[in-house]
């Protein structure tokens, strides 16, 4: 007699090289076909919402500028993520660092609009850095001396940013000309950074992101100090065996992880608002979506780059979406959550097989 | 001042409520070795499938039971992700909150704005609540207050003293030494995630039909979360989670009870997240002290062929 079917993993002796490397397109792609037929059962026409889609995020020259202008926070939120993962270290908590980062460039924006641009743009980069980092430094010294768990720390960090922002902009640094809106004043030209011609690609930070990316990736596979993060990451208990220090992994890679979506936040107050806004004005969620960014490029920096420019598509599809529907904000974390949850399982469908067991109950 | 701190502990108790639903589910997930990151996502579920409900048919029992549907069955997809397939349990966790609060977003979209036809009273307990302070201190909530206040005992029981609380615990601490005793992990597991959903998603219902009967669009707002860390600040326990749910409960009181007083709202909203890391760090030391850590097979996926 047949009884419940149960599924079981096998490992592949032998994974090949082009599944790993094609696992994560075919989880995306599978994850739009679940998206579809969610929306389908929401009510939403799928081919509809996919056509919108496509067209806003891929569609003209307006959009795919669109596309490369939310990458480029996405590219170096993903990298300090890909960094952080690969130590096993959960720090979910970069939307907070990229918005204590925007805060950090926005307070030497606003009191200093006399330093020369080429003076007061690099120090808000610095301040943003050393801010964001600083900022994810909390849940690591409370991981290394408390042993509390870092993904709840993180996290919380997030919703304390989020409402100091909130303070800043409706409070004390709210700006007298703009009409009411809970922004700060327009920062002064020699606080923003030049665009690309008619588009809103701030491109040195883009430049900045694409280098950081190499930089980390030489660091992750050249250096010792890289071949420490993988093996803490990986097999935590032959580190120690072999002297490496979990505290200074621990310590470093939140640090700089915290301080690359810092300097996602320095680009976003200086490159594209301007000011400091309430914070999902500064960003739609992009520490969350960073956190995909680095999963899809299996924690790759380079493969962050093309990843976040996927990504940022869909943020952008996800906006005219939005607008054509009349869907609620929200919408994008459908998205979010399904690829996420698919990628996950297409990485590992790439190392295992999957057989159905018919258990026989007599 | 005494009138303020009564009616502030009075206060305390309904707003407590949502997150000792999410925190009692949570212990037993995680007592079977399954961390979900998911609870936000599952509450809010919850949240939009109550007022959909209610909404539309004026039960509000029928709500809550939709409610325990809804988040369990989302946390059926992490129960499959986690176990079955093995993936990450913290990025698993994290992509079911993703998904529960876009879909609950989609779903509540004709619901904004929009009031309840019916709500949830309070029930006068004969006699007890006649007792002056603590009458209306103690017996004077609405049914689901009381439900949650003895789901916690109940709980804590199951958990401690019944050979099915025994299978929960020794499947978190040694799965294979339960399976080899004939304990099937597999479905275990399956059981205390799937409950676990079905409980934040009563929490979620809590919020949206009787604490505040409206539809807001991520109206959980971090309850999730900070469940997560009542997990950790009850060292696991179904009783401590009550002292926990209800401090927070008192936190979120204190709140909006200090607005008038002048401080920036901004700023007081940052209680509650800056009081859980406060939290944590206390239970760290006690748990440091008392040698109380996690379960111990927490995050480790179980497999035959691989233990």
């Amino acid at each position: 007699m047949k009884g419940l079917p149960s599924l079981e993993l096998q490992k592949r002796l032998a994974s090949p090289r082009w599944l790993q490397t094609l696992a994560p397109f075919l989880s995306l792609l599978l994850a739009l076909l679940a998206i579809g037929i969610l929306f389908a059962a929401l009510g939403i026409p799928p081919l509809f919402a996919f056509q919108r889609f496509l067209e806003g995020a891929f569609g003209s020259s307006y959009g795919l500028s669109e596309t490369v202008v939310k990458s480029i926070p996405l590219i170096l939120s993903g990298v300090g993520l890909s960094l952080a993962f690969r130590a096993r270290c959960w720090n979910i908590g970069a939307e907070g660092q990229l918005l204590i980062g925007a805060t950090c460039a926005t307070a030497l924006a606003l009191a200093y609009p006399q330093w020369p641009r080429a003076v007061l743009l690099p120090a808000m980069f610095l301040a943003g850095f050393v801010g964001g980092g600083l900022w994810a430094l909390i849940p690591a010294v409370l991981k290394a001396r408390w042993r509390i768990d870092e993904v709840v720390t993180s996290l919380m960090l997030v919703y304390i940013s989020s409402n100091l922002v909130n303070h800043l902009v409706y409070g004390p640094w709210k700006g007298r000309e703009e009409m009411g809106f809970p922004y700060t004043s327009k920062f002064a030209l020699s606080a923003q950074l030049p665009r690309l011609g008619w588009t809103r690609i701030h491109y040195p930070t883009l430049v900045l992101g694409l280098l950081v990316a190499v930089l980390v990736y030489i660091l992750i596979t050249r250096t010792r100090w890289g071949y420490e993060i993988r093996v803490t990451g990986e097999n935590p208990e032959a580190a120690r065996f072999a002297g490496m220090s979990y505290l200074k992994t621990l310590v470093l890679v939140m640090l700089l992880s915290g301080g690359l979506a810092g300097l996602a936040g320095v680009g976003e107050v200086a490159g594209i608002h301007y000011r400091l806004r309430y914070p999902e004005g500064i960003s739609p969620g992009y520490g969350f979506t960073a956190i995909i960014v680095a999963w899809l490029a299996r924690l790759n920096p380079l493969g962050a780059i093309l990843t976040s420019f996927l990504l940022g598509g869909l943020l952008v599809g996800g906006d005219a979406l939005q607008v054509a529907l009349g869907l609620p904000a929200a919408t994008i974390f459908v998205f979010n959550g399904t690829i996420l949850l698919f990628v996950l399982a297409g990485d590992l469908l790439a190392r295992y097989r999957i057989r159905v067991k018919w258990r026989v109950t007599a | 001042m005494i009138d303020f701190i009564l009616s502030a502990l009075r206060a305390a108790i309904p707003a407590g409520t949502p997150l000792l639903f999410g925190t009692l589910g949570e212990v037993y997930a995680e007592r079977s070795g399954v961390l979900n990151l998911g609870v936000e996502g599952m509450m809010i579920m919850g949240s939009v499938t109550a007022f959909g409900v209610v909404y539309s048919t004026g039960d509000v029992w029928l709500g809550m039971l939709a409610a325990a549907m809804a988040g369990a069955l989302l946390a059926l997809i992490h129960a499959f992700a986690s176990i079955t397939l093995r993936v990450n349990q913290v990025v698993s966790g994290l992509a079911l909150t993703m998904l529960g609060l876009g879909v609950s977003g989609i779903l509540g979209r004709g619901y904004v704005g929009r009031p309840l036809a019916v709500s949830v009273n309070p029930v006068n307990i004969p006699i007890l609540s006649d007792i002056p302070v603590v009458g209306p201190l103690l017996f004077r909530y609405d049914p689901l207050v009381y439900i949650a206040l003895i789901l916690a005992p109940l709980l804590w029981f199951v958990l401690n003293h019944t050979r099915w609380g025994l299978s929960l615990r020794s499947v978190g601490e040694d799965p294979a030494t339960a399976d080899s005793l004939g304990v099937n992990v597999m479905a275990v597991r399956y059981l205390a995630v799937t409950f676990g959903g079905a409980m934040a998603g009563l929490g979620g219902a809590y919020l949206s039909i009787v604490y505040a009967p409206a539809w807001i669009e991520g109206m959980t707002a971090g309850a999730g979360w900070i469940v997560i860390a009542l997990t950790i600040f009850s060292t696991w326990d179904p009783l401590r989670a009550l002292l926990g749910a209800y401090l927070f409960g008192g936190v979120r009181v204190l709140q909006y009870r200090l607005q008038p007083l002048g401080i920036s709202p901004n700023l007081l909203a940052m209680l509650p997240f800056i009081f859980t890391i406060l939290i944590l760090l206390a239970s760290a030391g006690e748990a440091i002290r008392r040698h109380i850590g996690a379960p111990r097979a927490l995050m480790q996926p179980y497999s035959r062929e691989e233990r």
